[in-house]
């Protein structure tokens, strides 16, 4: 089996991979990071997320081997060196977005695209750019204030539940 | 899904030499391709990236046309064509989600031919021309019916060549579910007259609307439409809309590009 190399989170990493592995799959399986989620597997949900040379990305919807060589960025890279929640993250806790968690990785890492892209967007650029990701939980409000809030915006003004 | 052998060139040459292996198949960004390969509707043995290669990424403006390499993104389309033909840009930003349209290209959406798929509109309401490894292929030429094109077997889109239109823009009714468009239309307005393609709505996919052409022609504005509504014959129906329902949404989309256009 070819071995596919990526640097992953700053780290070089490699692992073996079929030509039909999924970056989804070598996230999880070849490398460990089960943080990446696995939600419709059909390209739909959005919470299989990550980062691939800086841009989001369907990780169920795209071949380890087509990205040998790239850089990715997980949910295990969001938080900061010591270990404590990143920014993004610190705001998902503080504003409740999130219930079950299993949208979370997604939504976090298409906010991370979205605030390098746009670091103030509006509350129709969020509920915009987060069209991919599906929660199922929390009805989007509190998602929403937390991108709003993790771009160091006010929240307070956003509309009411 | 079945297991294939993946090979990446860099070049088109290598690329075409490596589809004529039996069962080899082309994959630019895989958002159609991998989704249909899971439900295993397509099981290639060997599958043929082509995204390492150069000569088919980025867009060149070269006076009247934007030629633009099959294996670009449709994201990269929405910001880098921006300023060259704001139309054709307007349309890849309305394309699914931000994840798909890091992944997704022109050349893939075009070859699959999907009855609601975007670009399909684009390349026949500007009169593109589709370039192959092979030859060069006019868009009225090219698109042959629901998920069929005049492309042969193993000839892969290297670019698109879109003559740049004075005013145009895409009207899409977003089908919220899939994305895609449940109707999209493309007006384009030159010189010498008007186009307009219709996706999502025919059964025999994208199509040009030559009554709401001519109209456009003599007097670029919503109004020269009114009292004109297209036939619902071939429409599709499903869940999502009756064949009425979608005759209708074409000219309420039609209207809508051509007060959109710039
Ligand atoms: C959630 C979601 C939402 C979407 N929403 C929309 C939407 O709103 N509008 C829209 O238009 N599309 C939409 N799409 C489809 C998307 O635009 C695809 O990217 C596109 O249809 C196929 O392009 P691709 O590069 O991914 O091609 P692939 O999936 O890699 O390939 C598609 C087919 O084309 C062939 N092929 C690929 N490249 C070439 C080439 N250069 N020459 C010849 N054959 C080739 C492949 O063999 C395959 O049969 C959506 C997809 C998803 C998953
Ligand atoms: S798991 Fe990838 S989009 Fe749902
Ligand atoms: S928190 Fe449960 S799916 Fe979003």
């Amino acid at each position: 089996m070819p071995r596919v190399s990526m640097k992953v989170n700053g780290k070089p990493m490699a692992a073996e991979a079929e030509g039909r592995t999924l970056l989804s799959a070598y996230l999880r399986e070849g490398l460990g990071l089960t943080g990446t989620h696995v939600g419709c597997d059909t390209s739909q949900c959005g919470a299989c997320v990550v980062l691939v040379d800086g841009a989001a990305v369907k990780a169920c919807t795209a071949f380890a081997a087509d990205l040998d060589g790239a850089e990715v960025t997980t949910i295990e890279g969001m938080a900061n060196a010591d270990g404590s929640l990143g920014r993004i993250q610190q705001a998902f806790q503080d504003y409740h977005g999130l219930q079950c968690g299993f949208c979370t990785p997604g939504m976090v890492m298409s906010t991370a695209a979205l605030l390098a892209e746009n670091p103030k967007p509006t509350e129709d650029e969020v509920r915009h750019y987060l069209e991919g990701n599906i929660c199922r939980c929390t009805g989007y409000q509190n998602i929403v204030r937390a991108v709003m809030a993790a771009s160091g915006q006010d929240t307070t003004a956003l509309a009411a539940e | 899904m079945h297991n294939f052998e993946f090979v990446k060139p860099s070049t088109v040459a290598d690329a075409v030499q490596a589809l004529a292996a039996e069962e080899a198949q082309p994959l630019s960004g895989g958002q159609t391709l991998i989704p249909s390969m899971k439900a295993r509707l397509n099981a290639p043995e060997v599958l043929v990236s082509l995204m390492g290669i150069a000569e088919m990424q980025g867009i060149r403006h070269e006076g009247d046309m934007l030629e633009v390499g099959a294996a670009t993104t449709h994201a990269r389309v929405a910001t880098e064509a921006a300023a060259a033909f704001p139309g054709l840009a307007g349309l890849a930003a309305q394309i699914g989600d931000p994840a798909v349209r890091n992944r997704g290209t022109l050349g893939g959406s075009l070859a699959n031919n999907d009855p609601s798929a975007c670009y399909p509109a684009a390349a026949l309401g500007t009169g593109a021309v589709i370039v192959t490894n092979a030859r060069e292929i006019a868009a009225d030429d090219f698109f042959l019916g629901m998920f069929t094109t005049a492309l042969d077997e193993d000839e892969i889109i290297t670019s698109v060549r879109f003559p740049i239109p004075q005013k145009s823009a895409y009207g899409k009714f977003l089908q919220p579910a899939s994305r895609f468009a449940l109707t999209g239309v493309f007006v384009a307005k030159y010189a010498d007259g008007v186009r307009v393609a219709v996706t999502g709505a025919s059964e025999n996919g994208v199509f040009r609307w030559s009554e709401a052409e001519a109209a456009l022609a003599s007097d670029f504005s919503a109004e020269a439409l009114s009292g004109l509504s297209c036939p619902a014959d071939d429409m599709i129906a499903d869940l999502h809309g009756s064949a009425a329902y979608r005759a209708h949404l074409v000219a309420v989309m039609t209207r809508r590009a051509v007060v959109a256009a710039s």
